[in-house]
């Protein structure tokens, strides 16, 4: 059932749906959709695109300042410079001009306004968009140095790869971030999706992405927030609503309790790993480091410091500060065997 | 545009002093960072988790304050007193300002020493522990620098080295003094009126 | 240009014959016992000079890392300690020493003073910030060692809490930090209160204050602006140090504190400090290009009431730092605005300096070819600054690459060219010698060229999603080609800098005598010998006008005909 729409909303988002083509239209050039560079010149989502619609506009406005204060400057270093045949006599002293100088300002004044009002109502748009009925909402809490991301209405636990249904313009399913912090100020910056907003301990925001196109979105932590702030990376998958839907009642499941694998299970359990880990359906529950519950099903360890691939889970686990100096995951003591167990089980959690 | 050109030499020449110059300006610093003092604590007026609050805690240091403003109208008289080189009435009422700026503290530390030992209030408590000891602290720092340079002058008063002429520099140290005073009000005002 | 010897009162240097200092030792202990202005606006620069090549190495060492993805030149707890330092050194160290510090020399000649208005504060200014300096750099080599350089601080020149509590921030780089800057903040306080006195109560007969040189107006203005701009940081990191060893809250989000309040204190500070460094040059530009122009500054009584406005709409637009913290979308409006009615007092400076310049006579010496650089990359810097201060776009481009790109354009484009041409333009008032026109453009081409082709390729670095204060990067995000073409330019700019330093050093001995007047220029200082006595003019000066020296040059024509 679709909520009756007041005429302010349905103002608001036809606003938003003019500066997102304007946006598109520039962006022609650019392939839309997921791109390998986190590029916001190629948005795939309502705020990404309202933001560039404007940020076109701006520019246009200041290149035209640039080439023509700049025009004119180029001109009079050329124009007036002191020729070889120069008497030596002192130009005519000019002290000022009050209808000059009262020209030069009130078109700087003009062009503020206008400015002013472009931007005031693109961050009334963004920042005070109604929320659909429709929408997903997503926990977010930022962690030295990686992230966790919470379903509520999914019961769903997850680290470093954030799953959002895609969304289209004529039944908008945004996806709503609420940020937390666990420690100290973190970034959220997925540049095709929206701007950035901080996650900020003690002070909890919120922001929405609303993606048009499927795909793999990258981004990282824009607030630098310790030792290996590089390496707290970002990877949002946008999914259709069948693949999402899959997506959220595999993450539903408790962990993989293969068999084969009962001995890496058991290290698990009985080590430290516990301390700070969870995997739903063992005795581990710690909160402080990631959810491992379904971690063979993420392309990346460590919030993309490397590729999820046996190898580097050893090496990780053996000591992390090989693939991360600084992260605060202790080197776990474990011999060769004991790692190579584990490795084996971690990688049945699917 | 030009009229009878008139001599730059034969035009009167005033300029400020520099004393108060530098004084006002050194007021305005100080400002500066007493406000950023008290924003914090009034922003911070009711947040604190924990622990005692201001009402339970906190008594209004009348007496206190009495003295400490009054100091500004001794000195103030004392002020006057070397205008006219009155020397004796200048050292008299220069050192009642101090006096009272004496007892100031004096009634400062008591209360400290109330809050810290009785109420269990320190710098870590809460956050009102930590913004009162720090606004608190940071005015009674500049009462102490001013008692110190006031028990200054007061000693070269004594042995004859400060005289009518230095009447300027005297004001132009007051008007610390009387700085001093004016923030307390509004400390005064914020953590025990406002805050509590 | 021709050297013109005037018969103003006061261009006589009447010094009795003095042994000059026979032993080195007598040497230095003259320079650290000063309280001469003059010699103590040396000591600035020399300082400031210094602490440019030691973080102009910090920026070297930075950009090696960056220029390939996955560099192991730095590890990263030295790579944040290296971009911290950097910033704070520069900000802290490098711009405000040598902008007070030509403030210092300048001012006392410029209003026909004898010295500043407090010499003995003077001195002890310049020693606080001296010594709150090499405790900052102290901290390389204190606590442990220097493997892993120690305690440097490393928490971003910004400092935001709460990664500076003790909990996150183990160690004493934060407190290296803080102490460091409380320390050189009294001394910066010193030298405003010192500035502000000495303009306002020791200007020569007959110098009002509309008839003061613009550079003198500028420290002015900037000075009461730092009192009431360095005092914030003054009592945040008060604050900071509270919380670290007194067990206070103010940043503790434990205990209900609120890392909002550091955010906010230290941009009250962060943004007023960057027009404290700016204005100065605009003090400089206005000196330098009426000179090479021929003409007088277009529309002072303007560029007076713009530069009291910028400072006084610069202490209302410091959240345009946090559009991205969380404010209501009516805070951030408001911010949106005043940032932008900030920009029009500054453009209009922009335009009196282009009509300055509009039917003169433009003289290329090195100083001009410096502030021509400075108007166009103003210009851009100025512009950037518009776009950054559209809030939505800067949800995009805060924090990256293009915020870095923007205020190194200011900084360095802007201010480090007009402190160079502020060098080249008085470096024969101060030795008496000139320095090398030949090495001078050098020094600028490649400088300007270097300068280009980094910051102007890293404004696309932000448009292309990179982040600011990474140690490296991803290698398939499309920034690898980006970051090496900057550090190249890095390096050309380098070079530059280096031939500078030669310049300096070896014009010293052997450049062109300068005598009183090499530019012709017209404010009281080139009326005084090069170098001038210790008291500056024999006799107070009287003018009559904005342009004494023009005045007596131009006997038929005086300026005070024309000045209302």
């Amino acid at each position: 059932m679709i909520r009756k729409q007041s005429a302010r909303t349905i103002r608001l988002r036809r606003l938003l749906v003019f500066w997102s083509a304007i946006a598109c239209l520039r962006s022609a050039a650019w392939a839309d959709g997921p791109q390998a560079t986190p590029n916001i010149f190629a948005p795939a989502s309502t705020p990404a695109s309202s933001i560039l619609g404007l940020s076109w506009f701006v520019l246009a406005i200041t290149g035209g300042i640039f080439l023509g204060v700049g025009g004119m400057l180029a001109w009079a270093i050329v124009r007036y410079r002191v020729r070889d045949t120069d008497d030596g006599s002192e130009p005519a002293q000019i002290y000022g001009s009050t209808q000059v100088e009262l020209a030069w300002t009130v078109i700087p004044i003009l062009i503020v306004v206008v400015l002013f009002l472009t931007t005031a109502r693109i961050i009334f748009a963004v920042q005070d968009a109604p929320k659909p009925r429709a929408a997903l909402d997503v926990t977010v809490v930022g962690h030295q140095y990686w992230w966790e991301f919470r379903y509520p209405k999914f019961g769903i636990v997850t680290a470093n790869e954030l799953h959002v249904p895609v969304s289209n313009t004529r039944a908008p399913q945004p996806t709503y971030l609420h940020l937390l912090s666990a420690d100290v100020d973190h970034s959220f910056w997925v540049p095709q999706l929206a701007g950035k907003t901080d996650l900020i301990p003690n002070h909890p925001n919120d922001t929405w992405i609303d993606p048009l196109h499927t795909g793999l979105y990258v981004g990282q932590c824009a607030q630098f927030c310790g030792v290996e702030h590089a390496k707290m990376l970002l990877r949002v998958y946008v999914e259709s609503p069948d693949d999402f839907a899959a997506w959220v009642k595999q993450q539903q499941q408790p962990g993989n309790q293969d068999p084969k694998v009962a001995a890496g299970r058991h290290i698990f359990e009985t080590q430290a790993c516990t301390n700070c880990h969870r995997i739903t359906g063992t005795a581990a529950t710690g909160t402080f480091g990631p959810d491992l519950t379904h971690l063979a099903s993420r392309a990346t360890i460590a919030s993309g410091a490397a590729l999820n691939t046996p190898e580097n889970l050893h090496a990780w686990i053996e000591d992390p500060d090989n693939l991360k100096p600084g992260a605060l995951m202790p080197a776990m003591q474990l011999n060769g065997e004991q790692i190579d167990e584990l490795v084996a089980y971690l990688t049945t959690l699917h | 545009m030009s009229a009878i050109p008139v001599s730059p030499i034969a035009e009167p020449w005033h300029l400020p002093s520099r004393g108060r110059v530098g004084m006002y300006s050194l007021i305005i610093g100080e400002t500066a960072i007493f406000t950023i003092f008290v924003v914090a604590y009034i922003f911070y007026i009711g947040k604190s988790l924990s622990g005692p609050t201001p009402q339970q805690v906190l008594d209004i240091p009348i007496f206190n304050t009495i003295c400490l403003l009054s100091s500004s109208v001794t000195i103030w008289l004392a002020e006057r007193q070397i205008d006219r080189g009155k020397m004796r009435a200048f050292a008299a009422w220069w050192a009642l300002t101090i006096a009272l700026g004496v007892v100031f503290i004096v009634g400062t530390g008591i209360e400290w020493h109330k809050l810290i030992y009785q109420d269990g209030l320190t710098i870590r408590t809460n956050l009102f522990g930590t913004t009162f000891y720090s606004l608190v602290g940071l005015h009674a720092t500049h009462v102490v620098v001013g008692l110190i340079g006031l028990s200054l002058i007061l000693l070269f008063t004594l042995t004859g080295h400060v005289r009518e002429e230095h009447s300027e520099r005297i004001q132009v140290f007051a008007l610390y003094w009387h700085f001093v005073d004016a923030v307390w009000v509004v400390v005064f005002t914020v953590v025990y009126i406002v805050g509590r | 240009m021709a050297d013109q010897t005037l018969p103003i009162p006061g261009s006589i240097d009447v010094t009795p014959q003095r042994r000059s200092p026979s032993l080195l030792i007598e040497s230095l202990h003259e320079w650290v016992v000063t309280v001469d202005h003059k010699r103590l606006g040396i000591l600035y620069v020399v300082y400031s000079i210094f602490f440019l090549l030691v973080a102009g190495a910090e920026a070297l060492a930075i950009r090696i890392q960056l220029a390939w993805p996955g560099n192991h030149f730095l590890s990263p707890q030295v790579y944040n300690r290296m971009f911290t330092m950097h910033g704070t050194t520069m900000v802290f160290l490098v711009g405000m020493p040598i902008l007070f510090g030509f403030a210092n020399y300048l001012v006392p000649l410029m209003i026909g003073a004898r010295d500043m208005a407090f010499p003995r504060l003077n001195a002890f200014s310049f020693w606080l910030t001296a010594f709150g300096g090499l405790l900052l750099y102290y901290s390389f080599i204190g606590g442990f060692g220097l493997y892993g350089m120690g305690n440097a601080p490393d928490v971003g020149w910004f400092a935001y809490a709460p990664l500076t509590a003790r909990a996150f921030s183990p160690g004493h780089a934060t407190d290296y930090w803080a102490l460091a800057l409380i320390v050189s903040g009294f001394g910066t306080l010193g030298t405003a209160i010192n500035i502000i006195a000495t303009t306002l109560s020791m200007r020569c007969r007959g110098m009002t204050l509309l008839r003061m040189p613009l550079f003198v107006w500028l420290m002015l203005v900037v000075s009461g602006l730092t009192l009431v701009t360095i005092t914030p940081l003054t009592a945040a990191q008060i604050m900071l140090v509270i919380d670290r060893y007194l067990g206070g809250h103010f940043f503790d989000t434990q205990a209900g504190g609120s890392a909002m309040v550091w955010i906010h204190f230290f941009w009250i500070f962060g943004h007023p400090e960057v027009y404290v460094l700016v204005m100065p040059a605009f003090g400089i530009a206005s000196e330098i290009i009426p000179v090479f122009s021929r003409k007088a500054i277009f529309g002072y009584p303007a560029m007076v009431a713009a530069s009291v406005g910028i400072a006084f709409v610069s202490l209302g637009v410091w959240a345009h730092h946090m559009f991205t913290v969380g404010m209501t979308s009516v805070g951030n409006t408001f911010f949106v605005l005043s940032t932008m009615l900030v920009g029009i007092p500054t453009g209009i400076k922009i335009f009196n300096w282009l009509a300055t310049i509009w039917g003169g006579k433009i003289r290329f010496s090195t100083p001009m070819l410096f502030c021509v650089g400075f108007l166009f990359q103003f210009l851009i810097a100025g512009l950037t600054g518009i776009m950054l201060s559209v809030a939505p776009w800067d949800w995009q481009l805060h924090n990256s690459y293009f915020v870095i790109a923007h205020f190194h354009y200011v900084l360095v484009g802007g201010i480090v060219f007009n402190i160079f041409a502020a060098i080249y333009y008085w470096y024969p008032k101060v030795t008496g010698r000139m320095l090398s026109e030949t090495l001078g453009k050098w020094h600028f081409w490649l400088f300007a060229i270097g300068f280009h082709i980094t910051f102007d390729t890293m404004h696309f670095l932000g448009f292309f999603g990179m982040p600011r204060s990474i140690y490296t990067y991803e290698p398939d995000r499309g920034w690898n080609h980006l970051n090496f073409i900057i550090s190249i330019g890095g390096m050309i700019q380098g070079i530059a800098v280096l031939i500078f330093a030669w310049n300096l050093f070896h014009s010293y001995f052997r450049g062109k005598e300068a005598g009183n007047d090499p530019w012709d220029a017209w404010t009281l200082e080139w009326a005084a010998p090069s170098p001038p006595p210790e008291y500056n003019f024999a006799t107070d000066p009287v003018v009559r006008s904005r342009r004494p020296l023009w005045d007596l040059k131009h006997p038929e024509d005086p300026d005070w005909k024309y000045e209302a």
